[in-house]
C-alpha cells in the first residue's frame, strides 16, 4: 500500500487546492459583480488542483522543504511501486513516459477508428456533429501529446543518459516534475466532453474557440500545461548533453539520436513559449472578457494563427528529429555500418531547426493573411526540403551494400524510410502556394502529416521500442509476433492513408461527419482498413506485456551494438554504471575490427560481452 | 585532436565523472530558463501592435510609468550588491540589499496596482489597449511576484549564514532572475507608454 501513497495524497491535494482556487475565485467574481460568470472559478480552481497535485505528489516532500531549511526526503521505494511516485530516475521517468503515453496512443487510436466508423457512410449515423467534432479534437490533441511525448519523453530520457555515459539527467528533480505535469493534462482531456465538448479540432481556432461550450476551457488549459512540461524537458535535456557528456565524448563523438534530442530540445525550449501565449490568449478573453481577436475592437483573428503555429509548426520537427535520429542508429547498428555523413546529418538537423522557425505562415495561406507573405513563405518552407533529403540520403547511404540483419527493430527503421518519402513529397504540393489552394482542408492534408507523423515518427517510435526493450525490460520480446505486427501495419497502414490522397485531391473536406455521397465507396474501404490496422496492434500489445512477465533474459547487448547504453546491465543499476566508461571514437566504427568506441579503467567493474560481435 | 575536445579533456581531469560543476549547470539552466522566458515576452510585446497598433491612450499615467521603471532599474543594482556582499562572505550587507531590492519590488507593485485602479475606468480590460496593457503589465506582475517570493527564501537563508564567498548561488540565481524581470520591463515600458500617437480613447477604443 506505501506504493500508493504519493498518488492518493496528491488527488487529496488536489481536491482541496480546486476547493481552495475556486473559492477565492468566486468570491472575486463576486466582488467584480459578474455572478454569472463561471469558468474564472474552473481556471482557478485548476490552477490551485495543479500546484495541490503536485505539491502532493512529492514536489514538497523532496523539494520545496528545501527552501524553507527543512531536510528533503528523498523517494525510495523498490519494485513496481517506484514507477507510481515523484522518482528522479531518468530511466523510470522514461518508463513512466514510454507507458503513459503508449496508453494515450492505443486510446487516441480507438477515437480514430470511432470517427472512422462514423465516416463509413455519408451521413451522420453513429456520432452527432458536435460528438464528432469532440472525437476529432480529443483524437488530435492527444496524438499531438504523444508525438511529443513518446520519443522526447520516453525515450530520450531513458536512453539518451545511457549513451552520454552520465549518470541522469542535469537537473533530476526538474524531471520527475515534468512528467508528473502530465497527468492532469490527462484528466481535462477525458473531462472535456462532460463539459460540452469542443468544436475546434486541436488547433482551437479563435473566435470559435473562445465562445463555444467550457469544454474549450479545459482543453486550453491542458494544452497549456502540456506545454511546460514539454519546457521543462528540453531544457533539462540541453543542460544534460552540454555537461554530463563522459570522459572523451566530445561534440563529434556523440551518437546520433543524442543530436537528434539536442537539436529538437531546442525547440522545445523557445518556440513552446508561443503556443503557451496563444492559448493563454484565449483563455483570457474567456475567462478576464478581454478582446484579443474581435475586429470591432482593434484585435484580429489572424494574430492567434501566426503565434500558434509559430510554435506548432517548430513542433512537428520536436516530433521527427528525434524519429530521424532513432532510424539512423538502428539502421547504422544493423547493417552494420557507420552512420553515413554523420557530420552533415548533424548540420542537416540544426538546418531544420533554424529553418522550422521562418516557415510557420504557410498554415495561413488560406487564411486572409496578406499575399505578399505567400512567395516567401513557400519559398522557405520548399528549403526545408534541403536538410531533410540530407537525412534520407544518409538514411539510404547508411543502408547501401550493408549486410542488413532484418530484426523487428530494422524492419521498422526502414519503414520510416519508404514512409516518410511519400510523407514529404506530397509536402511539396501543400508548401506551394498554388496547389495549397486546391488541397487546403481536405483529406490530402491529413494523409499528408499522417504520412510524416505516423510514417515518420509512430514507425521510428515502434523501431525504438522494439530495439530498446531488451535493454529496459531484460527480457528478448517475440520476434514472431514483432514481424506480424511490422507487416500487418506497414500494409494496412499504407492501404489506409493512400486513397485519403485520393478523396483529398477530389475535394472531400476534412473535419466534417458528413461528406458528399460520390466518396462512399472510398470512404468504407478505408474504414475497413483502418479497423484491420487497429487489429494490427493487439499481437504488439500481446507482445509486449507477455514477453516482459515471461520473455527469455535478453543479455546485455543483443544486437552486439557499439553505443553505451548496451554496456551495462539490462536493465541498468540506478547508477547506470559501475565504473565510469571513457570514450575513445565515435560509436559508428563498425567494419573496422580494431576500432572501439569507449573503455573501462583497467581491471575494474561490470564489462558486457564485448560490442561490435556478430550476430 | 580539436580545440574543443582538449578543453573537454582538461575539464575532466578537474571534475572527474562530470565535466562542469553543479555551480555551472545551475547557471546554465538558469540561462536556459531566461531564454526560454524572453520567447515568451517576444510573443507578448509583438501582439500589442497586432491587437492595439500604435495608439496609446492618453489616460496613461507617464509620471507613473517612468516613476515605476526607474524604481525597477534601482533594484537591479541593490540585487547586484546583495550577490556582491554574499560573495564577500558579508551576510549583513547580503540581508539588507536583498531587503532594498524586496521593498522596491513591493513599490514597484503598489504602483501598478495604482494604475489598473485607474485604468479600469479608462481603458477596461474588454477594451483594445486595455486588452494588451492588461496582458502584459499583468503577466509581468506575475514575474516580479514570483521574483519577490524567491528573494524572501533567499533572504530567509542568507539569515541563517548559509551564504558566503564560493558558495552563493541562491542570491546569484535569485538576482540573475530579478534582473531578467527588470529587462523584460525595459521592453515592456517603451511598448506601453512611449510608442506612438498619443490619443483620447473612449471605454472601447
Amino acid at each position: 500500500m506505501t506504493a500508493l501513497k504519493p498518488l492518493g495524497r496528491a488527488i487529496l491535494f488536489a481536491l482541496i487546492g480546486f476547493l481552495i482556487g475556486a473559492g477565492l475565485s468566486a468570491a472575486l467574481v463576486e466582488a467584480a459583480g459578474r455572478d454569472e460568470m463561471k469558468e474564472p472559478i474552473i481556471a482557478g480552481g485548476y490552477m490551485f488542483a495543479l500546484i495541490g497535485w503536485l505539491f502532493g505528489v512529492g514536489v514538497w516532500g523532496s523539494w520545496v522543504r528545501e527552501w524553507f531549511g527543512a531536510t528533503v526526503k528523498p523517494f525510495h521505494i523498490e519494485g513496481w511501486g517506484r514507477y507510481l511516485g515523484f522518482s528522479t530516475d531518468h530511466k523510470v521517468i522514461g518508463v513512466q513516459y514510454g507507458v503513459t503515453t503508449i496508453v494515450i496512443f492505443l486510446l487516441a487510436g480507438a477515437l480514430a477508428l470511432l470517427m472512422r466508423i462514423e465516416l463509413a457512410d455519408a451521413n451522420s449515423t453513429l456520432l452527432s456533429r458536435t460528438d464528432y467534432n469532440t472525437v476529432m479534437g480529443l483524437h488530435g490533441i492527444m496524438m499531438i501529446a504523444v508525438a511529443v511525448a513518446a520519443l522526447m519523453g520516453g525515450f530520450a530520457n531513458y536512453v539518451m543518459p545511457l549513451m552520454i555515459g552520465a549518470d541522469d539527467v542535469a537537473f533530476p528533480r526538474l524531471n520527475a516534475l515534468s512528467f508528473w505535469i502530465v497527468p492532469p493534462v490527462a484528466v481535462l482531456l477525458i473531462l472535456t466532453p462532460l463539459f460540452g465538448g469542443m468544436d475546434t479540432g486541436w488547433t482551437g481556432y479563435p473566435p470559435l474557440s473562445s465562445q463555444g461550450p467550457t469544454g474549450n476551457l479545459l482543453f486550453l488549459m491542458a494544452f497549456t500545461t502540456f506545454g511546460l512540461s514539454s519546457i521543462l524537458g528540453g531544457l533539462n535535456f540541453l543542460a544534460t548533453i552540454i555537461t554530463m557528456r563522459a570522459p572523451g565524448m566530445t561534440w563529434s563523438r556523440i551518437p546520433i539520436f543524442v543530436w537528434a534530442v539536442f537539436a529538437a530540445s531546442l525547440i522545445s525550449l523557445t518556440a513552446t513559449q508561443f503556443v503557451a501565449y496563444a492559448l493563454l490568449m484565449v483563455i483570457f478573453e474567456r475567462v478576464f472578457g478581454m478582446h484579443f481577436f474581435d475586429g470591432t475592437i482593434g484585435g484580429d483573428a489572424i494574430l492567434f494563427e501566426h503565434v500558434f503555429w509559430f510554435y506548432s509548426h517548430p513542433a512537428v520537427y520536436v516530433m521527427i528529429l528525434p524519429a530521424f535520429g532513432i532510424e539512423l542508429e538502428i539502421l547504422s547498428h544493423f547493417a552494420r555500418k557507420p552512420v553515413f555523413a554523420y557530420k552533415w546529418v548533424v548540420r542537416a538537423f540544426f538546418s531544420i531547426v533554424g529553418l522550422s522557425f521562418v516557415v510557420w505562415a504557410h498554415h495561413l495561406f488560406t487564411s486572409g493573411m496578406s499575399s505578399e507573405l505567400h512567395g516567401p513563405f513557400m519559398v522557405l518552407t520548399e528549403l526545408i526540403s534541403i536538410p531533410t533529403g540530407v537525412v534520407f540520403l544518409a538514411a539510404v547511404g547508411t543502408i547501401w551494400r550493408g549486410r542488413l540483419w532484418l530484426k523487428t527493430p530494422m524492419l521498422f527503421a526502414m519503414g520510416v524510410i519508404a514512409n516518410f518519402l511519400i510523407g514529404g513529397l506530397t509536402g511539396l504540393y501543400v508548401a506551394d502556394v498554388v496547389t495549397d489552394l486546391n488541397f487546403q482542408d481536405t483529406y490530402f492534408v491529413v494523409a499528408h502529416f499522417h504520412y510524416t507523423i505516423v510514417g515518420g515518427e509512430i514507425f521510428a517510435l515502434m523501431g525504438a521500442i522494439y530495439y530498446w526493450y531488451p535493454k529496459i525490460t531484460g527480457r528478448m520480446y517475440s520476434e514472431r509476433l514483432g514481424r506480424i505486427h511490422f507487416i500487418g501495419m506497414m500494409v494496412l497502414y499504407n492501404v489506409t492513408f493512400i486513397p485519403m490522397f485520393i478523396v483529398g485531391a477530389q475535394g472531400m473536406n476534412r473535419r466534417v461527419a458528413d461528406y458528399p455521397a460520390e466518396f462512399e465507396n472510398l470512404n468504407m474501404f478505408i474504414t475497413v482498413s483502418s479497423l484491420l490496422l487497429g487489429l494490427a496492434f493487439i499481437p504488439f500489445v500481446y507482445n509486449m506485456v507477455n514477453s516482459w512477465i515471461r520473455g527469455r533474459k535478453a543479455g546485455d547487448n543483443p544486437w552486439g551494438a557499439r553505443t553505451l547504453e548496451w554496456q551495462t546491465t539490462s536493465p541498468p543499476p540506478e547508477e547506470n554504471f559501475e565504473t565510469q566508461p571513457v570514450v575513445v571514437e565515435d560509436p559508428y566504427g563498425y567494419g573496422d575490427p580494431d576500432a572501439k568506441h569507449f573503455e573501462f579503467p583497467s581491471g575494474s567493474g561490470h564489462v558486457a560481452e564485448p560490442a561490435g560481435g556478430d550476430d | 585532436m580539436a580545440m574543443t575536445d582538449l578543453i573537454h579533456a582538461d575539464l575532466h581531469e578537474r571534475y572527474g565523472t562530470k565535466a562542469y560543476s553543479s555551480l555551472t549547470m545551475h547557471r546554465l539552466g538558469l540561462w536556459l530558463f531566461i531564454i526560454s522566458d524572453a520567447f515568451f515576452f517576444t510573443a507578448l510585446i509583438s501582439s500589442r501592435y497586432f491587437v492595439s497598433g500604435t495608439d496609446r491612450p492618453d489616460a496613461l499615467i507617464q509620471e507613473l510609468g517612468l516613476a515605476l521603471t526607474a524604481v525597477l532599474l534601482l533594484s537591479s543594482l541593490s540585487a547586484y550588491r546583495s550577490e556582491v556582499a554574499a560573495s564577500h562572505g558579508d551576510t549583513e550587507g547580503a540581508k539588507r540589499w536583498i531587503m532594498i531590492t524586496i521593498i522596491a519590488g513591493f513599490v514597484f507593485l503598489g504602483g501598478v496596482v495604482f494604475e489598473w485602479y485607474e485604468a479600469f475606468h479608462d481603458f477596461p480590460p474588454g477594451s483594445g489597449f486595455g486588452t494588451t496593457f492588461f496582458t502584459l503589465t499583468g503577466i509581468h506582475t506575475t514575474h516580479v511576484i514570483s521574483g519577490i517570493i524567491l528573494l524572501a527564501f533567499v533572504y530567509r537563508r542568507a539569515a541563517k549564514g548559509e551564504y558566503g564567498p564560493g558558495h552563493y548561488w541562491g542570491v546569484e540565481g535569485a538576482a540573475k532572475y530579478w534582473h531578467f524581470v527588470d529587462l523584460a520591463w525595459v521592453f515592456i515600458y517603451p511598448t506601453l507608454y512611449l510608442v506612438g500617437e498619443s490619443v483620447e480613447m473612449g471605454a472601447h477604443g
